[in-house]
């Protein structure tokens, strides 16, 4: 233990729904491409989001953040004005009304794409990961429930690879928290 | 008013002459089939139960499952989540830095030709972890309605005025001891269709990341003394009432500024980091 971690910790601030009204403020041009389409080797991250009772979620928006494709952490700037050319590991993707979204991206070197949803109707964000398909042995995916683990795996399509995101159901998404949370 | 029959989702069966005000509006999940007295009454009842909890834990997050709000009400997970310990990316968050973000874009008072309605305020805290070190360089952003309590969003389209001089968006980084600052107009409540008359009380939305991903969070800052804070399902799914009053600015008058602004403060805490004591242990 540090001696930091040995103070009392501070009460974390509560958090709230992103709403309704997020559309203007937290896009940015290009938020969702990581890379821009149609760079060599690039892979499209795409799903629909849904709620309890099926219906696609028009007003979720999404956070990718990644390793490059070598595996690496990125500590760069410049994801809200991309140059086209510096990969920051970080893009943001709001739904479409058919509750769609779309990363353009790496495939990252380390296993899982990490993930966080946010949306009008929901209290606070989730955290997921987004395993790649050829994944599917990692240590952590053995400690979920076997019926639910594919529910963190990405499947491949003709793009790149699909990723829906249940927030209640049968196929409810496992969202992860983690310590001190 | 009769109280209408309707389930937690807002359908049910209303009558007619209500029928005919909810047509009226754009189709909305939300619309309304409650009356305020109705959630009211879900959310004492929950405050009640959770004022006599039998262990007295505080439960300083909002329920994601929270039916005074309707729209949770089909969009909370119903299984616990799983726990996982923080890997590779996990343990770190995006950089933002000059180059994302101009100076000017903390003042949403110049971001157009004129002044923008309203009473000028600045806001500004410091962002801190769970171990009370200051959270540095790191982006926060902020949206709000305007002064009219109308949000520029093409979905508001309540008869509110829209302010051709506010946008209502801003952005900074903090400083190296984890100061934000945002000179702004305080924003007005705005009406919405969670139930009959339902109103939210004035907030600023804040979007904060910490030095790694766990920490990233999205919240609002409510202003002090707000009628509305007990009425407000958004603002009570926060049952703990400690946790609540934390999300409520503090009026500072060192921070107001003769002639030209109001202020106000507020402090944010993200959880706790990892990196530390994980660097520490892999010595």
């Amino acid at each position: 233990m540090t001696p930091a971690a040995q103070q009392p910790a501070l009460t974390p601030t509560a958090g709230q729904t992103v709403g309704p009204f997020f559309g203007y403020a937290l896009p940015f041009p290009d938020d969702e491409h990581l890379v821009p389409p149609g760079t060599a080797g690039a892979v499209r991250l795409h799903g629909t989001v849904y709620d309890g009772h099926g219906d696609p979620v028009p007003d979720a928006i999404l956070e990718l953040w990644q390793t490059d494709a070598a595996g690496e952490v990125v500590q760069r700037p410049g994801s809200l004005r991309r140059d086209g050319w510096t990969f920051t590991g970080w893009g943001r993707a709001s739904t479409d009304d058919l509750g769609h979204y779309s990363f353009t991206t790496l495939t990252p070197g380390a296993p899982f794409f990490a993930l966080t949803v946010f949306a009008r109707g929901l209290l606070n964000r989730l955290f997921t990961r987004v395993y790649l398909p050829d994944a599917a042995d990692d240590p952590f995916l053995a400690t979920v429930d076997a019926d639910r683990r594919s529910t963190l795996v990405a499947t491949p399509d003709e793009t790149g690879l699909v990723f829906d995101v249940h927030l209640q159901g049968d196929r409810e998404t496992v969202f992860l928290t983690y310590p001190r949370h | 008013m009769i109280p209408l029959a309707g389930n937690a989702e807002g359908r049910g069966a209303p009558q007619v002459a209500y029928v005919r005000r909810v047509t009226a509006a754009p189709s909305s999940p939300d619309a309304a089939a409650s009356s305020q007295a109705d959630v009211s009454a879900e959310i004492e009842a929950i405050s009640t139960r959770y004022d006599d909890r039998p262990d007295g834990t505080a439960e300083t997050q909002p329920r994601l499952d929270y039916p005074p709000y309707r729209s949770s009400v089909l969009r909370h997970p119903t299984k616990a989540p799983q726990q996982a310990d923080p890997e590779g990316v996990e343990l770190w968050a995006p950089v933002f830095g000059q180059r994302d973000v101009a100076a000017l874009e903390a003042d949403l008072t110049i971001q157009h030709r004129g002044e923008p309605q309203g009473e000028r305020i600045v806001v500004t805290g410091r962002v801190l972890d769970g171990d009370g070190r200051p959270v540095r360089r790191q982006l926060v952003e902020v949206w709000q309605a305007n002064a009219a309590g109308r949000y520029i969003h093409q979905r508001d389209q309540h008869p509110a005025p829209l302010d051709p001089y506010f946008t209502g968006m801003g952005r900074c980084l903090t400083d190296a001891d984890g100061v934000y600052r945002f000179t702004t107009i305080k924003p007005g409540p705005y009406p919405w269709r969670n139930h009959r008359n339902a109103w939210r009380p004035a907030h600023i939305h804040f979007s904060l990341f910490g030095t790694e991903f766990t920490q990233r969070m999205i919240t609002q800052m409510y202003f002090p003394g707000d009628p509305l804070f007990a009425l407000d399902p958004i603002y009570q799914s926060v049952v703990d009432p400690a946790a609540r009053a934390r999300l409520v600015a503090t009026y500072d008058h060192d921070e107001t500024e003769p002639e030209r602004w109001m202020g106000y403060r507020w402090d944010i805490v993200l959880t706790g980091p990892h990196r530390t004591l994980m660097e520490a242990s892999d010595q």
